[in-house]
């Protein structure tokens, strides 16, 4: 589909609480808006977004038209393992896009 | 934009949140700049004071507008695991008008925030695909 950027913290202590942030590439196109012939532009729009750490769901977010393009989207998690980070976006037309970060946590 | 005679009023919108739980004022902090020049991308950060304990936590985080051309904006669902409850977008504004957030407490309680954002260059009424 298109870009994902995530920044997860490369290392962290074991109980410290970390910031991660997700960026994804979309128009979120909101479907209130006409285009050039008049016509209604269709909604396309990222409408789901999941973060696991270590498979396990840690934050998730229902995104609606009023989200700007390119959602960008911050939130914490407590550091409680080494492990993997994952990250998917869903959209409109049911595609996904995923991303994943390492954490390394002491 | 706002001419959508199907759109809830913010109290409703505020009330298919919360139902008929408690709802509380403060312990929300929503920042968000009183004046923005661009409603295309408004930066928002919402921080709820919780301690984030099993105990007691923020389980969802609601933002809904006032005059869009829905209410609804994001949902950010949350638990004990987020350290703190602390959430940070980037939101689109059709006109100057009131963003409202919502938490809702593990207890099933909701606490709420308003913050009023006049908008000078609206999203959605130009076509501001390209830019």
């Amino acid at each position: 589909m298109t870009r994902a950027l995530v920044n997860v913290p490369k290392t962290a202590a074991r109980g410290e609480i970390i910031e991660i942030r997700a960026m994804i590439q979309h128009p979120m196109e909101t479907g209130y808006r006409e285009g050039l012939n008049g016509e209604r532009i269709p909604r396309h729009i990222i409408k789901r977004f999941v973060c696991k750490y270590a498979g396990e769901e840690i934050f998730s977010a229902e995104l609606f038209p009023a989200i700007a393009a390119n959602p960008f989207l911050a939130f914490t998690t407590i550091a409680t393992e080494s492990g993997t980070l994952t990250f998917e976006w869903t959209d409109d037309r049911g595609e996904t896009q995923t991303a994943s970060a390492e954490i390394t946590v002491t | 934009m706002n001419d959508r005679p199907n759109r809830p009023t913010l109290a409703a919108a505020i009330r298919a949140v919360t139902g008929d739980a408690p709802v509380i004022e403060g312990r929300v902090k929503f920042e968000i700049a009183p004046l923005v020049e661009n409603g295309n991308a408004v930066p928002v950060k919402i921080e709820v004071d919780s301690l984030m304990t099993a105990e007691a936590h923020v389980r969802r985080i609601t933002m809904i507008t006032e005059k869009n051309p829905q209410p609804d904006v994001a949902v950010f669902h949350l638990g004990p695991r987020a350290g703190r409850a602390q959430v940070s977008t980037r939101i689109r504004l059709a006109t100057s008008q009131v963003v409202v957030a919502l938490a809702e407490l593990s207890d099933g309680s909701f606490a709420i925030s308003r913050a009023n954002v006049v908008v000078t260059i609206a999203a959605c009424i130009e076509d501001l695909s390209r830019a």
